[in-house]
């Protein structure tokens, strides 16, 4: 069990979701989770038994170290990308609801739905429509909550995002201001210059796929208002719903790669 | 043999589950076995060569380690993790056992195996209870054990060999807290999904009992 299973839980994900949400997850994978495992969790490593202090005082440099990095940098960026990881879960889990609907209804023989078996169900890819967009934003705007969040969090623990080389401390048992050396501090300064600016891109492609699916949603809903302003004024109310039905559930049927390119 | 095995099991288990069942199975994933591997494991991992205590006197840092960690937080929250998913095996088997038995007497005995009714929906309840019961029964192992979920930054501590009271430090206990609050807060919510889910397909279950009963009044 590690990072892996979960690349393969939001590689479902990636079947459903626009483009700028593909190279999102591109760029999680890459840029944050891969340099987290192979680089940066090699870098605080040793990162308690390289903290040093000037003093031969036993319990001191344990205490200051719990005192100065209260949750250590590496866990707080493990933590952030499985929380900023878990809202694609909402999209999979309405995704397998929606299949487990439709194939309900080829089950039941129903004459709606033109599916031929059960794998083409299984294959299908949905567009982000209905309801399905509202779980869709909700992910994304969740994800947005909790970049922003563990950002501050960082920025607020550690006084910004500088390492600094010497930390004074003078926590009870140490018997006065004591120097404690920290390890590595140049290094763990550039990783973590890295994971915010990575941080902040992601956090820039989720704006734009806010905004291009909010742009989306109402152009659509202008173009259906157009349409049915066009319509003469002869037909009747109820054959303009059953034609707007007949559309929507014949949209929902299709089997053909639609709309976002990959 | 590692995790990877627990993670093949609960994806077996997810079939069958309801959609609660399932919203557990993630949880389960993401917040309790995902942060236990990518996080967790690595602050308890040199519990013992960073426990220190202001004396020379050889074994009376081991001693008192000992005393005060009796099981290490890290290898309850592990079994904890084993034994809550193990139930979910009960369903598993279940279905294995009804498939089992069509294939034998090449007959079909039930419309769908998997689907949950009669002598499943009871196998589903007991795993149900059984997940329920072994999270408190690990919650209050955790608060029995060492005093809350606090972890101090000292320890006092006068088990011999130590010649006198002897201060001990523990390392990393802010982070070991976060951490021990946050295992504590999963296991409730896993907690509540479970009891929802209990009272969800008894309340299914007993409507659906009732309108056959209805219905063959009626008629």
């Amino acid at each position: 069990m590690d990072w892996g299973a979960l690349h393969t839980i939001l590689g479902g994900v990636n079947k459903h979701s626009t483009s700028i949400g593909k190279i999102w997850l591109t760029v999680l994978f890459i840029f944050r989770i891969m340099i987290l495992v192979v680089a940066a969790e090699r870098v605080w490593g040793d990162e308690q038994d390289d903290f040093v202090c000037n003093t031969l005082q036993p319990g001191c440099r344990n205490v200051c170290y719990d005192h100065f990095f209260p949750i250590s940098h590496i866990r707080l960026w493990a933590l952030q990308l499985i929380f900023v990881s878990t809202p694609a879960l909402l999209v999979a889990m309405h995704v397998a609801y929606r299949r487990h609907e439709k194939k309900r209804q080829f089950r039941k023989g129903d004459q709606k739905c033109e599916y031929k078996d059960i794998e083409e169900i299984r294959k299908q890819r949905f567009r982000i429509e209905g309801s399905l967009w509202w779980t869709y934003t909700s992910s994304i705007f969740f994800r947005l909550i909790f970049e922003a969040v563990f950002m501050y969090a960082f920025y607020f623990m550690y006084d910004g995002f500088r390492m600094p080389r010497l930390m004074k401390c003078n926590a009870w048992p140490c018997p006065n201001t004591v120097d404690c050396f920290v390890s590595r501090p140049t290094e763990k300064t550039v990783f973590t210059i890295f994971m915010i600016a990575v941080s902040s891109i992601c956090i820039l492609l989720n704006v734009a796929e806010l905004c291009y699916l909010l742009t989306k949603f109402f152009l659509r809903r202008s173009k259906k208002a157009g349409n049915s302003k066009q319509q003469p004024n002869h037909e009747n109310k109820e054959e303009t719903k059953q034609n707007e039905m007949n559309e929507l559930i014949s949209d929902s049927c299709q089997n053909t790669v639609i709309g976002f390119t990959s | 043999m590692s995790w990877a095995f627990l993670r093949d099991l609960l994806s077996g288990v997810n079939k069958y589950s309801t959609g609660i069942g399932r919203i557990w199975v993630a949880v389960v994933f993401m917040f309790r076995l995902l942060v236990y591997v990518a996080a967790a494991e690595n602050i308890w991992k040199h519990e013992h060569d960073e426990f220190e205590c202001n004396i020379k006197q050889p074994g009376c840092e081991n001693v008192c380690f000992d005393h005060f960690f009796p099981v290490s937080h890290i290898r309850l929250w592990a079994l904890q993790l084993i034994m809550v998913s193990t139930p979910s095996l009960l369903v598993v088997f279940h279905v294995a056992y009804r498939e089992n038995r069509e294939k034998h007497h090449n007959q079909k005995f039930y419309r769908n195996p998997g689907k949950i009714d009669g002598g499943l929906l009871c196998t589903y309840l007991i795993s149900l209870i059984l997940k329920t019961g072994l999270e408190i029964v690990f919650l209050v192992l955790f608060y029995k054990l060492y005093n809350g979920f606090k972890i101090p930054r000292l320890v006092k501590c006068d088990i011999k060999p130590c010649p006198n009271t002897v201060d001990c430090y523990i390392s990393k206990p802010t982070e070991k807290m976060i951490f021990l609050y946050f295992l504590v807060a999963t296991s409730c919510l896993c907690i509540i999904l479970n009891l929802s889910e209990l009272s969800y397909l008894i309340f299914k279950y007993s409507i659906k009992c009732y309108l056959k009963r209805h219905v063959k009044k009626q008629q």
